[in-house]
């Protein structure tokens, strides 16, 4: 009798290692033919109109813009999520510190309305960077001071955050001419704080710029830098890790504060850009995405930038395909998340070999 | 504001009832870390149990069927994130995170017929007797039987710990896989047997949440319920008996924000409804600044089992 047997490798595979992501893009690609099927659209149609109308079809030259305009945010707070997961420090509440970014930023340019000082767009940078930073110091500090799980409290700090949006929309930054509707003033037509395209028709802003840059440092931390070193050490064996001298608590609150900072960062650029204004719909699930990325990506810089990328298709496919084949929006999140189910299954290829034994007789 | 509209005799009952789709959800995956296995997909298979439960209520005409198919949705999804960590052996924080994402979306797209439509109403039972007591009657005795349920599972799963001989191969394959391999015990078997039951117990939960609590079909009706058992399972030290405190304490904070928003306090909603989360995180501090060094965590937490031989 023929039985599979899982061998594990002594090194992860570094074939496997890449492979596996596109492996797993295209058993969902397969699975979710299958499902468009079973909701009556043609299947070969609907992975078509996600995967490539919006980058050569009839509205491409609308829906590619929008490219990197959702890849922006995606790739930045995967970025900084990437370290933690690398060092076993599981942040999940980057939708909140994004919430936390960009009411810090949006409050700092409704403060100084109408001024046109060049001030304006620096100090809402750092304003989203420390309203995200402090937003993830909170689970970073009571992990440290007290070892409370701080997968828990970044969560539950997710729907707290949502709170505060709620209430600075319907009150304290509430647009004073908006007669009486919830929501801010809109700071894209505000220009000392606008983040507008910076090339026209290419969906280019400030945003994507600083995801850019992310990417580039978080690479050259993670292989040139002795920090990303103990990251990478402290993920794999946490024992070796202790015995290098890694101070454990330094590495989570600069594990969690980068990527706190990387996702306020991201909301600051989504408001005074792509959203415009602070409302309570405004934030839209990217820091849960950005988690999909991380993975998809391999925690690795390059790879969240092209994993970043493909998701951003799979939104912009995703709209598409509802306006011309009416695929319910449902169908794309559940799409996105056979993504990660299929990475994480293929992902046994990575780390253990798979034998054929005969079975031994006992 | 007019704080005498509260009744303390109401606020019990209600509390009783809000405690309910926690408790479920939090005993299932007390189940499932003690067999050792941490899946964070308990608000994805709490929301699918909740839409499951729901189509097959409003289908059939009965809220009994649907609370069986609630259970099943939930069991079924919690299976694949069993295939995935136990014999896939992928990473059980990242899998039960793909679990939560996938359920949401799976939810939203069953339940897109559904938004609007009336479900059958969950009969309450009053308990003969004992209910007309004063005062104790209206809070203990006057629930539906999902009420009664959730508390028997409770002492079920109590008894199966402590008393059953399975309870303790259970506990032995979530303190040391290893040894309770080396012993003959099955462990991949038990754990998927725990992970199923966790699955069943969070699809009951959510069936809670949409066919009493609120009851109809809305997307995100789970609201974090999910993560909230989570945060009380660890509350509870994994113990049973300090589950049901932690589900009340909890169930308490949410009937009293309801209550407070009704009556005009003058406090902002926003503050009233981030309440609840806010007392779990400070619970989890007040836990794991008082437990010092020594944790009660099961050994095997979290941690991947594979047989070299």
């Amino acid at each position: 009798m023929q039985v599979i047997r899982l061998e594990k490798r002594p090194q992860p595979s570094q074939v496997w290692t890449w492979a596996t992501p596109l492996l797993a893009v295209l058993a969902t690609m397969i699975a979710g033919g299958i499902l468009f099927a079973i909701l009556g659209k043609d299947p070969f149609e609907a992975i078509r109109t996600i995967f490539w109308d919006p980058l050569f079809g009839e509205f491409s030259s609308y829906s590619r813009p929008q490219l990197l305009v959702k890849a922006g945010p995606l790739i930045l707070i995967a970025v900084g999520l990437s370290l933690g997961f690398r060092a076993g420090i599981w942040n999940i509440g980057a939708e909140g510190q994004y919430i936390m970014g960009a009411i810090c930023a949006a409050a700092v340019a409704l403060a100084a309305y109408p001024s046109e000082s060049v001030l304006i767009f620096p100090a809402m940078i750092v304003a989203g960077a420390l309203g995200g930073l402090f937003w993830a110091m909170i689970p970073a500090f009571l992990r440290v001071r007290f070892g409370t799980n701080e997968i828990l409290v970044s969560l539950m700090l997710v729907y707290v955050a949502e709170n505060i949006l709620a209430y600075m929309a319907l009150g304290p930054l509430r647009n004073p001419e908006g007669m009486g509707f919830p929501g801010s003033r809109n700071l894209s037509q505000y220009p000392a704080a606008a983040n507008l395209e910076l090339l026209p028709g290419t969906g280019m802003h400030w945003g994507v710029v600083a995801a850019l840059v992310a990417v580039i440092f978080g690479y050259i931390l993670l292989s040139r830098h002795i920090l990303g070193f103990q990251i990478r050490l402290a993920g794999q064996s946490p024992r070796a890790a202790a015995f290098s001298g890694v101070n454990p608590a330094r590495l989570i609150l600069i594990c969690l504060g980068a990527a706190g900072a990387l996702a306020g960062l991201a909301g600051m650029f989504e408001v005074a850009g792509p959203a415009g204004r602070i409302s309570i719909d405004f934030n839209v699930g990217y820091g849960f995405t950005a988690i999909i990325v991380a993975f998809l990506g391999r925690l690795h810089p390059a790879g969240i930038l092209l994993a970043g990328l493909l998701m951003a298709l799979t939104y912009i496919g995703g709209e598409l395909a509802q306006l011309t084949l009416g695929l319910p929006t449902a169908a794309i999140q559940l799409f996105q998340g056979m993504l990660l189910f299929f990475l994480l299954a293929v992902d046994v290829l990575t780390n253990y070999r798979i034998r054929f034994a005969r079975r031994e007789a006992a | 504001m007019d704080l005498s509209a509260i009744s303390p005799t109401l606020l019990l009952a209600a509390l009783m009832v809000a405690a309910t789709p926690i408790m479920l959800a939090a005993i299932g995956e007390l189940v499932v870390e003690r067999a050792g296995v941490l899946n964070l997909g308990v608000e994805g298979m709490m929301i699918t149990g909740a839409i499951c439960g729901f189509i097959v209520a409003v289908n059939t005409g009965s809220a009994t069927l649907g609370f069986v198919g609630a259970a099943v949705g939930g069991a079924v999804l919690s299976l694949l994130f069993g295939v995935l960590t136990q014999y896939l052996l992928s990473n059980q924080v990242a899998t039960g995170l793909a679990l939560t994402l996938f359920g949401i979306g799976l939810a939203s797209l069953l339940g897109q017929g559904y938004v609007g439509v009336r479900a059958p109403s969950v009969p309450k039972i009053d308990i003969p007797v004992l209910s007309d007591i004063p005062v104790l009657g209206p809070i203990l005795f006057q629930h539906d039987p999902v009420v009664y349920l959730g508390l028997a599972l409770v002492v079920a799963v109590w008894l199966f710990l402590r008393r059953a001989r399975a309870g303790l191969v259970l506990r032995a394959v979530g303190e040391n896989h290893e040894a309770a391999h080396a012993l003959g015990y099955k462990v991949i078997r038990i754990r998927l047997m725990a992970i199923a039951f966790g699955g069943a117990c969070a699809g009951l939960g959510g069936a809670y949440l949409s066919l009493v609590r609120v009851p109809q079909w809305t997307e995100g009706v789970t609201a974090g319920a999910g993560w909230i058992a989570l945060a009380i399972v660890v509350f509870a030290s994994w113990r049973p008996g300090r589950l049901l405190v932690g589900a009340y304490l909890f169930g308490g904070i949410t009937v009293l924000q309801l209550n407070l928003q009704a009556a005009r306090v003058q406090i902002p909603v926003e503050v009233l409804s981030m309440s609840p989360y806010i007392v779990t995180i400070v619970a989890l501090v007040a836990l794991s600044a008082r437990k010092g060094r020594g944790s009660s965590a099961p050994g095997s937490l979290g941690q991947s089992f594979h047989a070299s031989r």
